[in-house]
């Protein structure tokens, strides 16, 4: 991916997410991790290359809520529903449903300045959920939120991840948060970004929270962290 | 062990003392003491300097006598208030042509970069130019009455309308814009329910100022005007013209009570449309 001034950021990425497929993405900042997922959910075309998508039904989550300020976190759950067309009621439902798994119930009339960060990443969640996506793509969505709010967030999508089965693609910065949440992880090099390493991912889905503490997840995360620092220099 | 700890000295004042304190009663009479005491040496300096100017106290009659010799007197109050009923009309009346055709311009500005190259330097030669050389022309026009004053009012209110609207339509953030795309919305749907409501705020901040403005744009409309009913204008120049200082003293004081209420009226309108999510509209 080559940008107009002339900046390279992605080059050679070869990369599949099936459904029930979680793929996670670390790489150094700058690399291009942003610049994949605007290229996978259309934002961005590709210089050189292509993107193949199968569904229209992309779910994106922000690095930031995006919450729209003048909207309650119902009318802002409903707002990608209301978007697209649907009616009234069957959006309701959606945001009721979408509200409910994320865990938000009781908060539905606070604004966005009302919530907390990691209630308002919640929302953005939610919002998200709406598409039912079949695609599912997170722009370092927690990488702004305390240690045990980000691992409880994590395990919510762990928990809808088993029960929706989309496909995921996953960025952040947090190698043992991508071993613990994704069926994949790819490591990427400094800019421009190529991939220098694919980790399958052994632990079976549901996860258990407490693998993170086990040798296996430890050693995981090393070769991981390993790769990284392999690829930076 | 307690070879290494430190004595930390636990006496003497301490280095950060945080104490909560209520805006009780006190914090009342701290807020609205030292104006109220420098409107109270006002008044006297003002009483001085007028029993000093002896016969010429018409130049600044005593504050009572503003009260007594033209508030107070019917006719003289009742001109007052026509005069005012009249100048609320016309600022009125330009302020919501200037906020229409305020946000209409930005509106078509922000829609495409070709419109705004084209627009914008007109909204700046609009600021730039001083609008009272243009006054006369605008009577010669379109008459000496209402319509006429209304014009005024309009171009010198105009701008901040433009210039707020426009930056608070482009001052949408970008990733919220893309949540928009990434549905398939269309333009008038990301104007109207992203990018409009977005820029309330900075609206009615312009509006605010605007509103002042309509205000100056109708009373200078009735100095030069000498047609239609008068306005508070009007009276001013009157007054002046046959030196009659209380009267011309309480036209002053009615002009600028209404600069203020229009001021505070914005200000609460503001509030009442987005201060529930919007952080610091006051
Ligand atoms: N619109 C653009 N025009 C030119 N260069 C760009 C543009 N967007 C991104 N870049 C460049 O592309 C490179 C990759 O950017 P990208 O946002 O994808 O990085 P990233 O891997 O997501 O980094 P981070 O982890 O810090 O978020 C950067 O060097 C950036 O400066
Ligand atoms: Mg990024």
């Amino acid at each position: 991916m080559q940008f107009g001034n002339g900046t390279v950021a992605l080059s050679g990425v070869d990369l599949t997410v099936r459904p029930g497929e979680f793929v996670t993405v670390v790489g150094p900042s700058g690399c291009g991790k942003s610049t994949l997922l605007r290229i996978a959910s259309g934002l961005e075309t590709a210089s050189a290359g292509t993107a193949e998508v199968s569904t229209s039904r992309i779910g994106y989550v922000f690095q930031d809520a995006t919450l729209l300020p003048w909207r309650d976190v119902e009318s802002n759950v409903e707002l990608l529903a209301e978007l697209n067309g649907q009616s009234k009621k069957e959006r309701a439902e959606k945001a009721a449903a979408a509200i409910k798994l994320v865990g938000l119930s009781g908060f539905e009339k606070h604004l966005p300045k009302q919530l907390s960060g990691g209630m308002r990443m919640r929302t953005s969640l939610a919002r998200s959920l709406t598409l039912d996506p079949e695609l599912f793509l997170f722009d370092e969505p927690f990488g702004a939120l305390d240690e045990i709010t980000r691992e409880r967030l994590n395990d919510e999508l762990l928990r809808l991840f088993a029960e929706q089965q989309f496909g995921g693609l996953f960025i952040t910065h947090s190698v043992s948060e991508a071993v613990y949440l994704s069926t994949r992880v790819v490591v990427m090099s400094g800019r421009p970004g190529r991939i220098v390493d694919v980790f399958e991912v052994p632990f079976e889905m549901p996860r258990d929270p407490d693998i993170r503490y086990t040798g296996e997840f430890a050693e995981l995360v090393g070769k991981v962290s390993h790769a990284l620092r392999e690829g930076h220099s | 062990m307690s070879t290494l700890a430190k004595e930390i000295p636990t006496t003497g004042s301490p280095t950060l003392a945080v104490r909560g304190t209520g805006r009780g009663p006190r914090g009342v009479a701290v807020l609205l003491g030292p104006p109220i005491a420098f409107l109270a040496l006002v008044v006297v300096l003002w009483y001085i300097v007028s029993a000093l100017l002896g016969k010429l106290s018409f130049l600044l009659p005593a504050p009572h006598r503003i009260f007594t010799e033209a508030f107070f007197d019917p006719k003289v109050a009742g001109d007052i208030g026509n005069a005012l009923v009249q100048t609320v009309l016309v600022t009125l009346a330009g302020l919501v042509l200037a906020i229409v055709i305020g946000v209409v311009w930005a509106i078509a500005m922000s829609q495409a970069k070709a419109i705004e190259r084209t627009l914008y330097p007109y909204a700046v030669i609009l600021q730039c130019i001083p609008i009272l050389a243009l006054v006369p022309l605008i009577g010669f026009w379109f008459g000496q009455e209402f319509f006429a004053r209304m014009i005024v009012s309009v171009l010198i209110a105009l701008f901040p309308m433009v210039s707020n609207t426009l930056f608070g339509l482009q001052g949408v953030d970008k990733s919220q814009r893309e949540l928009f795309k990434l549905q398939g919305a269309s333009r008038w749907t990301i104007l109207t329910k992203l990018q409009l409501p977005a820029a309330m705020p900075t609206i009615f901040a312009g509006m605010r100022i605007s509103a002042g403005l309509a205000l100056v744009g109708a009373i200078v409309g009735d100095f030069f005007f000498r047609r239609g009913t008068p306005g508070i204008g009007s009276l001013i120049s009157n007054y002046t013209a046959r030196l009659q200082g209380p009267e011309l003293f309480a036209a002053i004081l009615s002009a600028a009570f209404l600069g203020v209420a229009i001021f505070v009226v914005f200000g609460w309108l503001s509030k009442a449309a987005v201060g529930k999510w919007y952080e610091s509209a006051s």
